[in-house]
């Protein structure tokens, strides 16, 4: 294949255990573990900040922190959350299971997977870092202009943001590439797109979106990174720059980001839901297409986050409205999950009650959001602690206990060990206890008129009692973690061991060996209907179910590559090099200042390093087999 | 970046997908995609900012149609370079297809020149990214399609040199396949800056608008 020698200075990982082999990883299932392990980190740690927070607003003029650290605290706390927790998480569930829920090998590009995920985890270091290095961002997470200019926000925090949500921003645009390409490309033979399980299609619909979105912030990140480092005037009012056009570009990439959050969670309770009902997803051709629906206008939405900046009541209606419609596919949804649930023979293991926890949390957020779609009242709503009740219910409530669900799920198949049951349900009535109690009372602090972002409230405006209570549901919240994370501990250093199929699965990844071994399907599997494998095993509800035909089943195609050998694609360290390079070069920008004469211009020749670092391990990439001699 | 690494990932045969596109190809147009929403963020905020700027130099007094004109013809003559590269590549005719595969990076780096010498001669006239809204809009957005256009040159001139040794093959054709698609959509983005910036903000000067916009500012 390679017509010219490129000097090889690195040569290829061999061992498959070890530091360098998790390096150089280019399976699905090593890098989604890699994703879940690292947010479930960020997880934490954003955790502390709220429960920080938390430990502020406690009481009235409360100082356990100062206003500057406490701006920090929720800049890094949202922005973490989203981009390093639920995005992530997401993205590890994605790597796992789709290429084993459509009988694929790998994902369509291995090696642009590791690059993904080490660009993601040096994007989220750096970004982190700022901690240490003089100030965390502090203009909230969806760093508005022109307070991020250089004469609102003079310290370095702001450029660590711009500069480290580019890094992440890369890392998604190339893992949602991969994804778009593997679920429309390798589906196993008889896989029609409506055949696909759920969990696939929520993933394509998010993996499209985020391959339209990224762009969108990438750009205002970029205008944001230039006004502070080169000193344009994209968002400078002196000449004559719009603070409102950053809120335009967020929020058009913000909402469908929203929607990017939460299709996931949606894709997981649609798996888990039927499973543990012992009934066919209900409606699924609708559940898809609501799924395409919400993907397609989340895109002509985004300037509800916007009713009190007047654009003026044209915009304002039609913003109303398209609001208001999103709301039927999303409604479509929930009355397919309670047409599965209803009349099924309910399993209510952990997995299920995150499920069904997932459900009513979501529909209490999604009902306060339909409040707020109304500019009179989201004129009363706005900046108030009622929309900070109203994401979390929808993020926490809805996103995270989905992740959970999903965990709980998927679990056994992962690690070939099933999470403590018991222990499991103390989590889970722990959390969702902790959660009502800290977001519920932030509805009334909200229409009572307590604002968002104020690091302190004076006595007597009637909000100690609620907060008192959000804060110990916050520490509720922290304990339901901690419970988990025992979970996690006891049942991995157990000797117990997983069936292949432990809730008698309806789906792919179900039928074959937990964990599954490194080349997945032995044998690509004949896929003949939605949930195939369940029709495997029971065939004779293949008529009840679906009202089809029992087929004689179609002959087994032989492994196309014959021999019993299954070609992987090998290690490679370039992946890792390429996002080095690529995060160090953009780190570059970093000591550049625009409104202070570059006199100590320290950094630039770190993006010079990138660049070579880059480069040396772009054309390494390039003229790297993706599959060695001889190696499998 | 990332996206000219993948081009050459290698995955199975080359027509074994359920769309009967290759993985490369479809991550090509996937790509694509992506990045109209990331050229259409930069246009929008150049249209947004079309006829704001409080100072000068504005539009009418430093851009020069006739030249860029030119140079979008040098442009628009290397699609059909490219065309002709591929027309010869799926004939098997290396040689041809190798001189039309130059002629495009050729073109390419002579279209990066005229861009070259049109920021400097906008600097030299006082037209810099701090300037005002144009000098930012102008500087970025343009200067982000001469960044694609150079890579698409610099993975044209690897293609020609690395890749055809010895002989074509499909995997090699469609490589191009792949550079010409991305080569005709960096052309198209062109046609579209050039219209909203050379042809339709011409006349932008220092109009009525900007002068209210100012007085609101300075006065209030």
């Amino acid at each position: 294949m390679t017509t010219i020698a490129f000097p090889t200075l690195i040569s290829r990982p061999t061992s498959y255990t070890g530091l360098w082999s998790w390096i150089g990883t280019v399976d699905h299932k090593r890098i989604g573990t890699l994703y879940g392990v690292t947010a479930f980190l960020y997880f934490l740690i954003g955790g502390i900040e709220a429960l920080i927070i938390r430990g502020q607003l406690n009481t009235a003029e409360n100082d356990l922190v100062s206003p500057e650290i406490y701006n920090q605290l929720f800049t890094m706390h949202g922005t973490t959350m989203v981009f390093m927790v639920v995005m992530p998480m997401s993205a590890a569930f994605f790597n796992w299971m789709i290429p084993l829920m459509i009988g694929a090998r790998d994902v369509a590009f291995p090696r642009l997977n590791g690059f993904s995920y080490w660009a993601f985890l040096f994007g989220s270091i750096f970004l982190n870092l700022s901690f240490v290095l003089g100030g965390a961002p502090d203009a909230g997470w969806f760093g508005y202009a022109n307070l991020t200019g250089n004469t609102y926000s003079p310290g370095d925090g702001v450029t660590f943001w711009a500069l480290g949500l580019t890094i992440l921003g890369v890392a998604s645009l190339a893992a949602s590439f991969n994804f778009v390409v593997t679920i429309l490309n390798m589906r196993a033979p008889g896989m029609g797109l409506m055949k696909m399980p759920v969990f696939v299609w929520m993933a394509l619909v998010t993996n499209v979106l985020m391959a339209l979105a990224m762009p969108v912030i990438a750009v205002a990140l970029i205008q944001l990174g230039l006004d502070r480092v080169l000193g344009t005037n994209f968002f400078n009012p002196v000449a004559g720059g719009d603070p409102v056009l950053w809120q335009h570009l967020f929020w058009l990439f913000g909402h469908p980001e929203v929607y990017i959050l939460i299709l996931p969670a949606m894709g997981i309770v649609s798996e888990t839901l039927p499973v543990f009902s012992k009934k066919p997803l209900f409606g699924y051709p609708a559940i898809v297409l609501a799924g395409a629906v919400i993907g397609f206008m989340g895109w002509f939405v985004w300037s509800h986050h916007m009713f009190t900046v007047g654009l003026g009541p044209a915009a304002n209606s039609a913003f109303t409205i398209s609001t208001m419609l999103i709301a039927v596919p999303t409604g479509v949804k929930i009355f397919n999950w309670m047409g599965t649930v209803w009349g099924g023979k309910l399993h209510l293991n952990t997995s299920m009650l995150f499920s069904l926890g997932f459900i009513a949390m979501f529909v209490i957020g999604g009902l306060s959001g339909v409040t707020h779609a109304s500019p009179p009242t989201d004129a009363q709503q706005q900046d108030t602690y009622y929309i900070v009740a109203h994401f979390h219910y929808v993020l926490f409530g809805g996103s995270i206990l989905g992740l959970f669900a999903g965990g709980y799920y998927w679990w056994p198949k992962m690690t070939g060990k099933r999470l403590g049951e018991t222990i499991g349900k103390w989590h889970f009535w722990t959390m969702l206890i902790g959660f009502n109690l800290t977001f519920g009372p932030m509805h009334w602090l909200g229409l009572n008129g307590m604002p968002r972002r104020i690091s302190t409230y004076a006595e007597g405006m009637g909000w100690e009692t609620s907060n008192a209570i959000a804060t110990v549901g916050a520490m509720l919240i922290a304990v339901g973690v901690l419970i988990f994370i025992i979970n996690v501990i006891r049942t991995m250093s157990s000797k117990q061991k997983a069936e292949d199929d432990p809730w008698d699965g309806r789906t792919l990844e179900w039928s074959i060996p937990s964990p599954p071994p490194a080349y997945n399907f032995a044998r690509i599997p004949q896929v003949k209907s939605v949930d195939d494998f369940w029709y495997t095993k029971h065939p004779e509800l293949l008529h009840d179910e679906r009202g089809e035909q029992t087929e004689s089943a179609a002959p087994v195609e032989e492994d196309t590559h014959g021999g019993g050998s299954i070609h992987l694609p090998s290690m490679s360290y370039y992946p890792f090099v390429v996002a080095i390079g690529m995060s160090i070069g953009i780190v570059g920008f970093m000591d550049i200042r625009a409104d202070i004469p570059s006199t100590d211009l320290q950094l630039p020749w770190l993006s010079v390093v990138g660049i070579v670092v880059g480069m040396w391990g772009l054309l390494g990439w390039i003229f790297e087999p993706v599959t060695a001699e001889g190696g499998h | 970046m990332a996206q000219a690494a993948t081009v050459q990932e290698q995955h199975g045969h080359i027509a074994d997908t359920n769309t009967g596109i290759s993985n490369r190809k479809l991550l090509m147009w996937v790509f694509l995609a992506s990045d109209c929403l990331f050229f259409g963020s930069f246009i929008a905020t150049y249209l947004v900012y079309r006829n704001e700027s409080i100072v000068g130099p504005y539009p009418n007094e430093v851009l020069d149609i006739p030249i860029t004109s030119v140079s979008t013809f040098v442009l628009l003559m290397s699609s059909l370079a490219m065309v002709l590269a591929l027309n010869y590549a799926q004939k098997d005719q290396l040689g041809l297809t190798r001189f039309w595969i130059l002629a495009v990076a050729v073109l390419g780096a002579i279209f990066l020149g005229f861009q070259v010498f049109e920021f400097a001669t906008f600097v030299n006239e006082g037209l810099t990214i701090r300037s005002n809204l144009f000098g930012t809009t102008f500087f970025i957005l343009t200067g982000f399609h001469g960044l694609h256009v150079l890579i698409g040159v610099l993975w044209l001139l690897g293609t020609a040199f690395a890749h055809f040794k010895g002989a074509l093959t499909s995997r090699s054709v469609e490589d191009l396949e792949m550079a010409g698609l991305y080569w005709h959509f960096v052309d198209i983005v062109w046609i579209i800056i050039f219209t909203v910036i050379y042809l339709i903000g011409f006349s932008d000067g220092e109009g009525l608008e900007t002068i209210e916009h100012a007085a609101t500012i300075i006065g209030g």
